[in-house]
């Protein structure tokens, strides 16, 4: 009986990963999802935070996308590691703070390390010739390959016939004729092979999974970089990027307003790592404090939170505000108009 | 066969499924696992990762905002 080779898929979630496993699993090879968690990933997050989102079924796409494949998902946690691939890429960002070919580089390293330590014979993406603009253009795809490190045991299934021969089609693990030539970002040839599949109720198509490529996240980055004058974050910095509306009166610190009941509910989490405001005589959000905010810096963000609340229109409303480790004490201010929130703030 | 508990409380997934899995790695055959959330992600998300890695989920249940899974490792 001849042997079954092992290939290790990076399942994002999406419908290329999925179809590439899948093309893997007809050719009788055993295949074993990695999905890498890198704290910035879209899925679930902010779904769960939002109340008036979890009214909807919601999913984590790679579980799914293992489950209809019919094969074991490893999901490992990168967040410390991808510190320095965020902070220090060596190629760049692309339109937001997205270092994708960076990241591309990384994650396959990190699956290299994977198929040795589990006695696997190679790595499997989704990638397509020319999809992406930066990660996937057919002059940097070899640099995944050299910079990974993983060789010629990094095989793309979709678009295997547009490039070099890898070890798995030049020892005939696989059958490289059964294998595709997808290019460009067109993504009507995946929809097809989808439904040949039978896959339906895929995750969205050519749809991001990262939050880095969302400008306004990364703009909250950026901030939070410039605010504190170094570039890094703890996964708590990266969690509130997601929550709430965020407002920089002052250079030096800003407020999280909370902008629903669930967000409130979140972050009430934070309470004790955070000065935050409560209203008291009016209904109102929750507000987190970072950064070295004094008392009359904190009556002046008493004001602003008391914009967004109940008692917006009225003379005074009064709110209680709780400093790390001290005793909250309470404070009657009268909120600030809605011009004298001024837009700049918002980050 | 012996019995765990994990605190993923506070946690989003998949951070509570990752927690999970790297438990459950460590345990043995026939043992019991009871993992307490507060994301209700994990509703959908923990028993999804049982059924494809093979293990399962004996009861869920919640009270208040914590939300109880018991999963026994096949």
């Amino acid at each position: 009986m001849s042997k079954q080779y092992k290939a290790a898929a990076l399942i994002s979630g999406g419908l290329d990963s999925l179809l590439a496993a899948k093309v893997m699993l007809e050719q009788g090879i055993h295949v074993e999802g990695i999905n890498f968690f890198t704290g910035f990933c879209v899925e679930g997050h902010t779904a769960a935070i939002r109340k008036k989102q979890q009214d909807k079924p919601k999913r984590n796409n790679a579980l799914w996308s293992a489950e209809q494949l019919g094969i074991k998902l490893h999901i490992v946690d990168i967040v410390e590691e991808y510190k320095d691939v965020l902070i220090n890429p060596k190629h760049g960002y692309g339109a937001n703070m997205n270092p994708c070919l960076d990241c591309k580089i990384f994650m396959v390293k990190k699956a290299k390390q994977w198929i040795e330590e589990n006695d696997f014979d190679f790595i499997i993406t989704g990638e397509v010739m020319g999809q992406r603009p930066m990660s996937q253009r057919k002059e940097v795809m070899p640099v995944v390959v050299d910079e990974s490190g993983a060789g010629d045991l990094l095989l793309r299934p979709l678009c295997a016939k547009n490039l070099p021969k890898t070890k798995p089609e030049i020892e005939g693990w696989v059958d490289r004729e059964k294998l595709l030539a997808f290019h460009g970002r067109n993504r009507k040839p995946q929809m097809a092979l989808a439904k040949e599949f039978g896959f339906e109720d895929y995750a969205s198509p050519a749809g991001g999974c990262c939050f880095l490529t969302d400008e306004n996240y990364a703009t909250k980055l950026v901030d939070l970089w410039q605010a504190r004058s170094t570039r890094d974050y703890e996964m708590d910095d990266i969690m509130l990027l997601k929550v709430g509306r965020h407002l920089r009166p002052k250079p030096y610190f800003k407020l999280i307003v909370g902008r629903e009941e669930g967000e409130n509910k979140f972050m009430q989490g934070y309470t004790k790592m955070f000065t935050n405001i409560k209203t008291v005589s009016h209904a109102g959000p929750l507000t987190l404090i970072d950064g070295p905010a004094d008392k009359e810096d904190l009556e002046y963000a008493a004001q602003i939170v008391a914009r967004y609340s109940q008692g917006k229109n009225e003379e005074a409303v009064t709110l209680q505000i709780s400093r790390v480790n001290e005793d909250p004490y309470e404070v009657t201010v009268k909120p600030l108009t809605a011009d004298e929130v001024k837009q700049e703030w918002h980050v | 066969m012996s019995e765990h508990t994990l605190d993923a409380r506070r946690l989003l997934c998949p951070m509570p499924v990752i927690r999970t899995q790297n438990k459950v790695n460590e345990l043995e055959k026939g043992d019991i696992l009871t993992v307490t959330c507060t994301d209700p992600g994990v509703l959908n998300d923990i028993p999804a990762w049982c059924r494809i890695n093979g293990h399962e989920v004996l009861n869920t249940s919640q009270e208040d905002d914590e939300i109880f899974i018991t999963v026994k490792v096949c």
